[in-house]
């Protein structure tokens, strides 16, 4: 299990280097403006609106939950909202901030803030 | 333990500064109303349309929300009321990231960062009043469609605004309870003109390129019922 675990880390991380140190980098831009507010600057899931949420927002650095999630979970979610994913309608559709490149760069950041500290 | 973000330095390097330009602000006499405004609140405030290529960035570093379209969003009397005596809008400052900070016990809003907004004068906070609402840019985005409130439970459309909708992530339907990130909507009904908080909530983009709240898709009635709502709030 660990060994399987490793491999699709390794597998995600070569994702998001694929992605462009670029993309990365304009996706963390982007996730600090429209994610953060709720995800927290760390990706944590303890953002500054999170205090008084029904539903804690979901932990970006949960290595093992966010493997679980293929690149088009994540895209969907974000570009549909929570609901359209069968989560929390807390969790708003970004469809209209983002555009789907956007979008993208905002999922190979999330591969790099789960997955790049993995030991 | 307290880390502060990149933003959260450059925020406190300036606060002190825009602080002391702060008081000094209408502190003559209030003649020549346009310039003192284009020359005492562009600082923070944008008074004409700026299409910049990177709207992100223009959108993360702004400190005030614009005023170039102020007639089209504000109540005149609010307006005036508010500028003798401005309460804060924005927990989380007009861009929260600039004013969060990483702690163990998750990210808090660092209150010393957020710029206080001047007091007016009645004669001065008049006068501002007076011309800013000139400035109408906009106004065709205002919504057509006529609202009229409706009789609606106060239980119901909490429930609607937190659970259903998801407002309260990010706004807040109380003092001291929700969301930090927007601007706080129990003095929406008297702050914003009906046609404006429609109109937004419909298209958000449509006002600003890169508002950060997101487009929901609510059909009409659906709108109609946060404004109820929000009108509750303010009676």
């Amino acid at each position: 299990m660990k060994i399987h675990t490793a491999l699709i880390t390794i597998m995600l991380g070569l994702s998001a280097v694929s992605a462009g140190a670029k993309d990365v980098e304009y996706g963390k831009q982007l996730y600090e403006a429209n994610c953060s507010q709720c995800h927290g600057m760390e990706g944590d899931g303890y953002g500054v609106n999170a205090e008084d949420m029904d539903v804690m927002p979901k932990d970006h650095t949960d290595t093992e939950e966010m493997i679980s999630r293929t690149d088009a979970d994540l895209f969907k979610a974000i570009k549909f909202g929570g609901k359209a994913v069968n989560k929390s309608v807390l969790m708003p559709n970004w469809d209209k901030n983002m555009n789907d490149d956007e979008i993208h760069a905002v999922v190979a950041y999330l591969r790099v803030l789960c997955c790049s500290n993995e030991e | 333990m307290k880390k502060m973000t990149p933003q959260h330095r450059h925020k406190l390097a300036t606060g002190a500064l825009m602080l002391a330009m702060a008081s000094s602000v209408f502190s003559a006499n209030a003649t020549g109303i346009k310039e003192k405004i284009q020359q005492d609140c562009a600082g923070c405030h944008a008074l004409h349309e700026e299409k910049k290529d990177d709207q992100l960035t223009q959108r993360i570093n702004r400190k005030g929300p614009p005023l170039y379209y102020a007639a089209s969003k504000y109540q005149k009397e609010w307006m005036q009321n508010w500028l003798q005596d401005p309460q804060r809008i924005r927990p989380g400052g007009d861009y929260f990231a600039n004013h969060t900070v990483v702690t163990d016990e998750g990210d808090v809003i660092d209150d010393a960062t957020l710029l206080k907004h001047p007091r007016l004068s009645a004669a001065d906070a008049k006068s501002a009043t007076a011309y800013l609402m000139t400035l109408d840019s906009k106004k065709e985005l205002l919504d057509k469609q006529a609202y009229s409130a409706k009789k609606t439970s106060r239980r119901m459309a909490a429930m609607n605004f937190s659970k259903f909708k998801g407002c309260q992530a990010c706004h807040r339907d109380e003092e001291d309870y929700g969301g930090v990130s927007g601007p706080e909507l129990y003095t929406a009904h008297q702050r914003l003109r009906p046609e404006f908080i429609a109109s937004y909530i419909r298209d958000p983009q449509q006002w600003e390129p890169r508002s950060l709240m997101p487009n929901r898709h609510l059909p009409d009635k659906e709108i109609h019922k946060l404004m109820d709502y929000f009108k509750i709030l303010g009676e």
